[in-house]
């Protein structure tokens, strides 16, 4: 039952978010290579502890967020929006 | 055994008198009762017959880790199984029932397995019947499923009623600083200290009454413990077991709000499924009393120590006459004393030569002795003694009952739930909690406390931890020490009786005795887990609360090990078990997921439309004229619409609003074919691909002004396209200046399809100019209006292949527009159609929809290729062109015929050549459908290598699953105007 701080919503349960993936890829551009696309897409670290990943909250305001979150205990230490523009909003408004 | 109500003892309301049947006879109680104390009041002592040998058994307990008395409570369609009698509490009709056993508890036939004990010992439903030579050769999973129905219905515990559950159930939600798990003398401490410093507590208790054990002394009373919480504000819930701990200091309750009523009152639920959230959780959950393993340690008689302590006080009834306790332990002298004073004659064993103990010399204290064998079968007889363990020198005491104490297990459940492992303590022989770094902190007896002054003070001391964790205070603090007792306690799990056919239980509700673990042991089931599987030690509904570490002392013997090396088994949610319905709450029938309607649903609904559910969606599915069936009605629908016009509901499709001044860009990116030239008021058909290259979704987008798109999508895709969209707008590509909106609900659509489409259309707009083919060609958009000044979107888009339109208004236009357009079409002999139909028209076009596109078709598959710009970059074109995705005998969509053209097929026919009928064969047949225009069945699918490869063989359509085999040829998929000229009319 994790709580997620979402910048715009508040707190608010799991349940209103979908999970997104790896936060930390880069995507390549599109006319990138098939190889660079392959380990973009299909390579994945399994991290044992606390990985940033995006979530959706797709039952609220449908902000994407980076979630720094460790995979063995839950605990969350940061939340942010994923659009720097956005970022810089909540930022401005601490 | 003769168990009595005592006149003087118990706290039970003797005014209030409860009538209740026990296996259809009738009998009395008193308002405080539960079933068990009611029972053995009226001196029943079998109670139930045991899983596998059929034994009878009786009461072991009096509370939640009961594994002899599971009963049947109620009739028809509230019967309820496996309930245990210890925690039901009794109401006026209450109806009970034994199980397992056939025709009765007491006579049961199947108690000749008890006889054949042998052949039930660990593993022997997996060695017999799943594939052990003689019954092998290969057939042993055939063999199993032809017995495990007979197997199921031996071994069973209580049946459920198979009839609808017509009680409701609720889930709710609370929050609260604290909430503590147990009203004993721990965990009331607990809440009142945390209410004096202002916190917001919640207490839980799962009893009916507050005090936990102490509810099992003589002079107990606990209205001023009650008062005084209620005066500090303490939400109180009693009848509430806290289940399961979850992440961040969730806490799972289950509520039984009805099941102590007689008459439940149908506003209200049965049970109700809370989830608390937190900020600490206090568990003061006690410990539980374990028995000890020897010789025939089942028959009806035996209990534990405790329990006949909470029948005399609690319910003042007297468990037996002539009493033997065995224990290793001080915790039973006092139990001894009362019961004693209550008129039994009782004699304690305890199996310590060194110990001293204050006793009045009311009964006899035998030093150094352990029970090792009861004489009896459906009664205690007499109980066989010996001093010391190994059995040499014996004598026999008469006797109606034992009562066991092999010492206390702390309820470490709850904290293992979290995944915290609980470490053995040697002194006081159990597992005791370890501490955690979450906001939970473990008081009472459930930290291995045995007094009540020790108790308290940790109940202090946990919510100055909490106080502590939460910043609210800085204040040192310390837990008593475990332990409590005046003397060490003793370890003692087995007396070993080394007689052929003896039985000595571990775990009681599955019948697992020692012999068992050694048996499992010897075939090398040396991990806890496995044993436990193998054996099935613990497995039962109570979880092996009383028997789990007998069986961990046994595996730690025959292993050379220490309790300690040999581990401990995890402990998983629920506690207790937890009712489906309680799970569910209200999400079942019709709210078992949201429903979806379109603006225009009661209009479909009064014009005869049959529905049909397309993901939360109710669409409509045909529209039947009188006697028309199915199969009529859509036939008629489909020729309908190639004939003249017909009108079909589409507002499921999703619908996208993509405004900004990169709209153009960003669908240029996210669809595979060129979109930077598309002009304002035209549409495009557009397919989506994922990053792997795979085809995600396909739709149209409708250019409305410079920078303004209105996209559709496909009614399934709809949420994962909106969420893509938003991902990629967020994540990846934050330079481009593009809004997305959902704007699905916000707009009712329409199909108009069918040669007389434009007629209808133009009697339906206020300038009837603009659906010319001149100024709306195909492919064109407009926003115009609807007679009656109904603003409105057009598009000249045919999925059907016939000259079509979409047209779409503002939701609560809906009806007006269906009045207006039906009532034209009328004029021209239209339909209304429905699902069936517009799949019938699409399939004869060979149009893909969630059917073919299912997550593994890429665009060449889909026979789409030109759909694919060579001239830009997209998501997905780097990936679908890779490794696998370029063989050439990936299955291709093409149309089936029947090479009989009078027979039929169904979805889901897998095809093969004509001599390799096997496995997954050459391809597949997604969609079929009978073909109004070309007056035989057809069907879309996917085969190997294509029409190139196949166009002139006979291949065979094999439907395995309705024991169905036909001739086919392959054809192209576009079987009616592969032109495609008619929606250029
Ligand atoms: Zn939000």
């Amino acid at each position: 039952m994790i709580r997620i701080n979402c910048p715009y919503c508040g707190e608010r349960d799991h349940s209103e978010f979908s999970y997104g993936g790896d936060a930390t890829i880069n995507y390549p551009s599109l006319d990138a290579s098939e190889k660079e696309w392959t380990e973009a897409i299909f390579f994945r670290k399994n991290i044992k502890g606390f990985q940033f990943e995006t979530w959706h909250h797709s039952n609220g305001c449908r902000m994407w967020l980076v979630v720094e979150r460790s995979t063995v205990t839950h605990e969350i230490k940061s939340v942010k929006p994923c659009h720097p523009n956005l970022q810089k909003v909540v930022e401005n408004n601490k | 055994m003769k168990t009595r109500r005592l006149d003087n003892y118990g706290k039970i309301n003797r005014d209030k008198i409860l009538s209740f049947s026990w296996d259809k006879k009738n009998y009395k109680g008193f308002e405080g009762d539960t079933l068990a104390s009611a029972l053995l009041a009226n001196n029943i002592g079998i109670v139930g017959r045991s899983f596998k040998y059929h034994r009878p058994r009786g009461i072991f307990s009096s509370g939640v880790e009961e594994s002899g008395a599971l009963v049947t409570i109620g009739s028809k369609d509230r019967r309820d199984p496996n309930v245990r009698a210890t925690t039901q509490e009794l109401y006026n009709g209450l109806e009970a029932s034994g199980q397992n056993a056939f025709p009765n508890v007491n006579f049961d036939l199947a108690g000749i397995n008890n006889y054949l004990g042998r052949f039930f010992a660990a593993g022997f439903y997996y060695k017999t019947f799943m594939g052990i030579p003689p019954l092998e050769w290969g057939k042993g999973t055939a063999i199993w499923m032809f017995f495990e129905k007979f197997i199921r219905k031996a071994a069973g515990m209580g049946s459920a009623s198979g009839l609808p559950d017509p009680d409701t159930y609720e889930h709710a939600h609370d929050f609260c600083d604290l909430i503590v798990v147990g009203s004993g003398p721990a965990g009331v401490a607990a809440a009142l200290e945390a209410a004096e410093k202002k916190l917001d507590v919640i207490l839980v208790e799962q009893d009916s009454l507050i005090g936990g054990n102490q509810l099992a002394e003589n002079d107990f009373d606990n209205s001023q413990i009650k008062n005084q919480l209620e005066n500090l504000g303490i939400k109180i819930m009693t009848r509430t077991t806290a289940f399961g701990l979850y992440d961040n200091c969730v806490v799972g309750l289950l509520e039984r709000v009805t099941d102590h009523l007689s008459a439940p009152n149908v506003n209200i639920p049965r049970q109700r499924f809370w989830t608390i959230r937190a900020k600490h959780i206090i568990v003061g959950a006690g410990a539980i009393e374990r028995h000890i393993a020897f010789n025939n340690n089942d028959i009806p008689g035996v209990m534990t120590v405790n329990a006949s302590k909470h029948y005399l006080n609690r319910y003042g009834v007297l468990t037996g006459k002539r009493i033997v306790i065995a224990t290793n332990n001080d915790s039973v002298y006092e139990t001894a004393h009362q019961l004693s004073e209550a008129g039994a004659n009782v004699t304690v064993l305890d199996s310590r030569t060194n110990f001293e103990i204050e006793t009045n010399k009311s009964f006899e204290i035998r030093k150094g002795y352990v029970p090792y064998n009861i004489n009896g079968s459906k009664k205690i007889d007499s109980l066989d003694i010996s001093k010391n363990e190994t059995i040499n020198k014996s004598e026999t005491i008469n006797c109606d009952q034992v009562l066991l104490s092999g010492g206390w297990s702390p309820a470490v459940h709850l904290l293992s739930h979290r995944g915290v492992k609980p470490k053995w303590d040697y002194n006081n022989a159990c597992f005791l909690p370890s501490d955690t770094k979450e906001n939970i902190t473990m008081v009472g007896s459930s930290r291995g406390l045995w007094n009540k002054n020790d108790c308290i003070a940790s109940g202090i001391a946990g919510t100055t931890d909490a106080l502590n964790r939460l910043g609210i205070s800085k204040t040192n603090y310390f837990f008593p020490k475990p332990g409590g007792w005046k003397n060490p306690i003793q370890p003692l799990y087995e007396v070993k009786y080394k007689k052929s056919r003896s039985k000595s239980f571990v775990d009681y509700q599955h019948d697992v005795t020692t012999d068992d673990v050694r048996l499992a042991h010897r075939e090398g089931f040396i991990s806890v887990e496995h044993l436990k599987r193998y054996t099935t030690l613990g497995m039962a509904n109570d979880q092996g609360k009383m028997g789990n570490i007998i069986g961990l002392s046994l595996m730690a013997e025959l292993l050379n090990k220490e309790i300690p090396e040999v581990g401990t088994t995890v402990f998983r949610p629920p506690y207790t078990p937890v009712s489906i319905g309680a799970l569910s709450g209200r999400n079942v029938g019709k709210h078992f997921r949201p429903l979806r309607v379109t603006p225009m649903h009661q209009w479909n609904i009064d014009h005869g439309a049959k529905m049909i559910e397309v993901g939360l969606y109710q669409r409509p599915w045909y529209y039947p004229k009188e006697n028309e069936t199915l199969s009529d009605s859509y036939i008629r629908e489909a020729s309908t619409v190639r004939k003249t016009v017909g009108i079909c509901d589409v507002t499921s499709l999703g619908k996208i609003a993509i405004q900004g001044p990169d709209s153009t860009e960003f669908l240029n990116r996210i669809y595979s074919n060129d979109f930077s030239k598309l002009q304002v008021g035209k549409a495009r058909y557009g397919i989506m691909l994922r990053d792997d290259g795979i085809v995600m979704d396909d739709g149209t987008s409708w250019r409305l002004a410079e920078n303004e798109y209105f996209m559709t999508t496909s009614t399934g895709e709809a949420a994962k396209v909106m969420s893509w969209l938003e991902e990629l707008l967020q994540t990846r590509w934050t330079d481009l200046n593009v809004n997305v909106t959902s704007v699905s609900e916000q707009w009712a659509g329409v199909s108009v399809a069918g040669p007389k489409s434009r007629e209808v259309l133009n009697n339906c707009v206020d300038d009837s100019l603009v659906v010319t083919n001149n100024n709306l060609p195909f492919m064109g958009v407009t926003s115009t209006f609807l007679k009656g000044n109904i603003p409105c979107r057009i598009a000249r888009i045919s999925f059907s292949g016939e000259l079509a339109f979409e047209v779409y208004v503002k939701s609560d236009f809906a009806n007006t527009m269906m009045d207006l357009l039906w009532a034209n079409a009328k004029k021209y002999d239209g339909c209304l159609y429905g699902l069936e139909a517009l799949g019938a028209l699409r399939v004869e076009k060979g149009h893909v929809t969630a059917a073919e596109l299912d997550g593994r078709v890429t665009i060449d598959d889909a026979g789409l290729s030109k759909m694919a710009s060579t001239k830009k970059s997209y998501i997905g074109s780097a990936m679908r062109k890779r490794g696998v995705l370029k063989n050439n005998d990936r299955e291709i969509l093409v149309g089936f015929f029947p090479t009989n053209l009078k027979e039929t097929f169904n979805a889901g026919t897998i095809v093969c050549e004509k001599n390799n009928i096997k496995g997954q064969g050459i391809g597949r047949i997604t969609s079929v459908t009978y073909s109004p225009e070309l007056g035989h069945w057809i069907g879309l699918g996917f085969v190997k290598g294509g029409l190139d490869k196949w166009k002139d063989t006979n291949l065979v359509g094999a439907d395995p699953v309705r024991n169905k085999q036909m001739n086919l040829k392959v054809v192209s998929p576009h079987m009616i105007d592969p032109k495609g000229e008619r929606m250029y009319a």
